[in-house]
């Protein structure tokens, strides 16, 4: 199995005929996602062509999502109308909104997160690279691709990765595959401080999936989500579990890239929450050149399998 | 994005939050009015820089104080001489210090207490905060060390926004009662609907003061936005100060670069916030100190990293230049393309290694062959972090 998607997962686009959106989708397609339905207010009835795709598009993504049976949503609405966007998957009741979307204002993502509240819809991201769940065809062709990340470096397997990276869960995606180990799936959760689904939500997912068998877990400075996830891992987590945190030689004060990547206190340097990994059994990744090779010497001192 | 203390001021008068009477001034000509303004009494004079420890900062010229009070108008104005144009050098500016461009007089008022108040996004809630303290004019952080106690938060539920109950929760804990337990509240609630409406990151008034006539006052403030939420406040955007920004940085922002100067001699070029940060990092593993943040972004173009190589090359301390690049989606051979064109344009010097992986690198890497240029191509991130400190060594 996978978590949050299958190869099956039936998802929509909104803003398929946007730029960004529309080059996606079709490298979605490309590699055998179910890209079902597009969303764009004002529209509606066109359809979204590639090769031999034809995709239909949709004023709303309750239209869409009742006439299709899309249950997750990729959003790749601009800034300040992607908080209406994810809002509106929430109404539709998806089972998933995906949000891409990079430079999303804090307070409309506090506004979302508290308007979401008891909703039976996830939330991955924003300001995120999106999920992938390797097929078993060439190159992971014909797995499910929510987002921007690059399908080919994955390869159908048994390690779970998250990250707030893009960059750096393609990394630790590509040290896996060029080691001949597979991943269920590849979560990336996003850069922005107020977001959907947590280090620690992943964990628990990967935990409870059976065909997941060891987890690579990468975060970066500021804010104490990673520090969380070590701890319910070391009291929970039997799988064998690599760590890397971004941002050791950051100074203090100033943002990252990431909204989200800023030391404020003590608490929230690379130093302090690489402690805290190493206290929880986490094998830290000395570099990030090291994330797969942490995992497989995790995997050797609990004598677990990863392929 | 941040911006002075005359401004934030300026912003709190609108929401109604009682501040010291100021005038700032940008020119020597401008302080005999602004002084008249205040009348004859003592007069504060603060020198106008986007940098915490003034009051305790020193001008690189030796003369002490970014904070001053002055005892006749006279004195205010010498004080402001001294100020403007000088360069003042706190614990938060660097060594290389801030210059000073613009100089604020306010009225010299009475402390009878002092208090911290402010508000911010808790991240752990997706909430905002209210924080506040009976220790006011000392580093929130160090009251929160030792003595907690003294700390009273309350969060935000936005979709009520602050209640009446949690206004009175922080006036309350502050310890105010009667006519300033009213001013109080009346304060903290405007603050709320400055951070709110104005999408700010952070409110800090420290101190917050009350004075001997009875007033409630902030005494000083701290204002930062959030920068995604520029697009929707043009009179914010208004209020940007770029003299108070690193040039490299602003004419980064003009490519949609992320650059960050830092004070090493390694400049790095990556795809990636994270891969950026973490390329610093192992920089710094190999023995090695990183010039720069640089994050071209995940769709970077031919143009974009030239100007990446341009602005990195601005920085005098550079010695030698990492571009790791692991291109998902991005071409590599269009970094590739740009890479030696950039290179050529700009007559590189010193060395150079490219790391390359991801979509089309084997067109990218002949690119590089091709091209004849002297650089050293690396096979991980390992391997280019330890060529180019060898290298740079």
């Amino acid at each position: 199995m996978s978590i949050l998607i299958t190869p099956e997962t039936r998802v929509l686009v909104q803003g398929i005929t946007g730029d960004f959106g529309g080059r996606h989708a079709k490298l979605s397609l490309d590699y055998g996602t179910q890209v079902v339905a597009g969303v764009t207010p004002g529209k509606g009835g066109q359809f979204f062509e590639h090769g031999s795709h034809k995709v239909p598009i949709f004023n709303t993504v309750a239209e869409a999502a009742q006439a299709t049976g899309a249950t997750a949503a990729a959003v790749f609405v601009p800034p300040p109308f992607a908080a209406d966007a994810i809002l509106e998957g929430v109404d539709a009741k998806l089972d998933l909104v995906v949000a891409i979307t990079e430079g999303i204002p804090i307070r409309d993502m506090v506004r979302v997160k508290r308007a979401m509240a008891g909703s039976k819809t996830r939330l991955v991201g924003p300001n995120c690279p999106g999920i992938v769940t390797p097929g078993t065809g060439k190159d992971s062709n014909g797995g499910c691709r929510i987002g921007i990340a690059p399908g080919y470096i994955h390869k159908k397997g048994h390690v779970g990765v998250v990250s707030r990276s893009g960059t750096l869960t393609y990394e630790a995606v590509y040290q896996l595959t060029t080691r001949g180990i597979g991943q269920s799936t590849s979560v990336g959760i996003g850069g922005d401080p107020v977001n959907g689904t947590s280090h620690l939500d992943v964990i628990k997912l990967f935990n409870e999936d059976p065909d997941t068998w060891g987890i690579i877990m990468i975060g970066e400075i500021g804010g104490s989500a990673e520090v969380e996830a070590a701890r319910w891992i070391k009291a929970n987590c039997k799988k064998p579990v690599a760590g890397f945190i971004a941002g050791a030689t950051a100074p203090a004060g100033r943002r990252m890239g990431h909204a989200g990547a800023i030391v404020g206190g003590a608490e929230d340097t690379a130093a302090a929450k690489i402690k805290v990994f190493q206290e929880c059994g986490i094998e830290v990744a000395a570099t990030p050149s090291d994330m797969a090779d942490a995992l497989i010497r995790a995997a050797q001192r609990l004598g677990a399998k990863l392929a | 994005m941040n911006i002075h203390e005359f401004q934030a001021k300026a912003l709190f008068e609108k929401f109604g939050i009682a501040v010291p009477r100021g005038v700032p001034a940008k020119s020597v000509t401008e302080f005999a009015s602004a002084v008249q303004t205040l009348g004859d009494g003592p007069s504060v004079v603060k020198a106008q820089i986007h940098a915490g420890g003034r009051g305790k900062g020193t001008f690189v010229d030796g003369y002490k104080g970014g904070v001053k009070l002055a005892k006749t108008p006279t004195e205010a104005i010498e004080i402001a001489r001294h100020m403007l144009g000088n360069t003042l050098v706190t614990l938060q500016t660097g060594p290389a210090g801030r210059k000073v461009n613009t100089v604020y007089f306010t009225e010299a008022v009475s402390i009878k207490k002092e208090y911290y108040l402010a508000i911010l996004l808790d991240r752990g809630s997706s909430r905002p905060v209210i924080i506040a303290s009976t220790e006011g004019g000392v580093e929130i952080e160090k009251v929160a060390h030792e003595t907690p106690e003294k700390i009273t938060k309350v969060f935000i539920d936005p979709a009520v926004g602050l209640q009446g109950y949690q206004t009175r929760q922080v006036a309350f804990g502050l310890g105010f009662k009667g006519d300033e337990f009213k001013a109080a509240c009346k304060l903290v609630d405007a603050l709320y609907r400055c951070w709110w409406e104005l999408d700010c990151s952070m409110v800090e008034i420290n101190p917050l003061i009350t004075t001997g006539d009875g007033r409630v006052l902030a005494l000083d403030a701290k204002v930062s936005f959030d920068d995604n939420a520029l697009f929707r406040h043009p009179e914010v955007v208004a209020l940007r100060d770029l003299n108070e920004e690193d040039p490299k940085e602003v004419e980064a922002s003009k490519y949609n670069l992320s650059y960050i100067a830092l004070d090493g001699n390694i400049a790095c070029l990556v795809n990636g916030a994270g891969l950026a940060m973490s390329t610093m990092d192992i920089i710094k593993h190999y023995g090695g100190n990183p010039a720069n943040f640089l994050d071209v972004g995940g769709g970077a173009s031919k143009d974009q990293v030239a100007a990446a190589f341009k602005i990195i090359l601005t920085d005098k301390n550079v010695k030698g230049i990492l571009v790791n690049i692991f291109g998902g989606i991005m071409d590599c051979n269009v970094i590739a393309t740009g890479i030696v064109a950039a290179v050529k344009e700009t007559s590189l010097t010193i060395p150079l290694v490219v790391r390359l992986e991801g979509n089309n690198v084997d067109a990218g890497k002949n690119t590089l062959a091709a091209s004849g240029l002297t650089l050293t191509t690396a096979t991980s991130m390992a391997d280019a972090a330890e060529k180019i400190v060898r290298l740079v060594a």
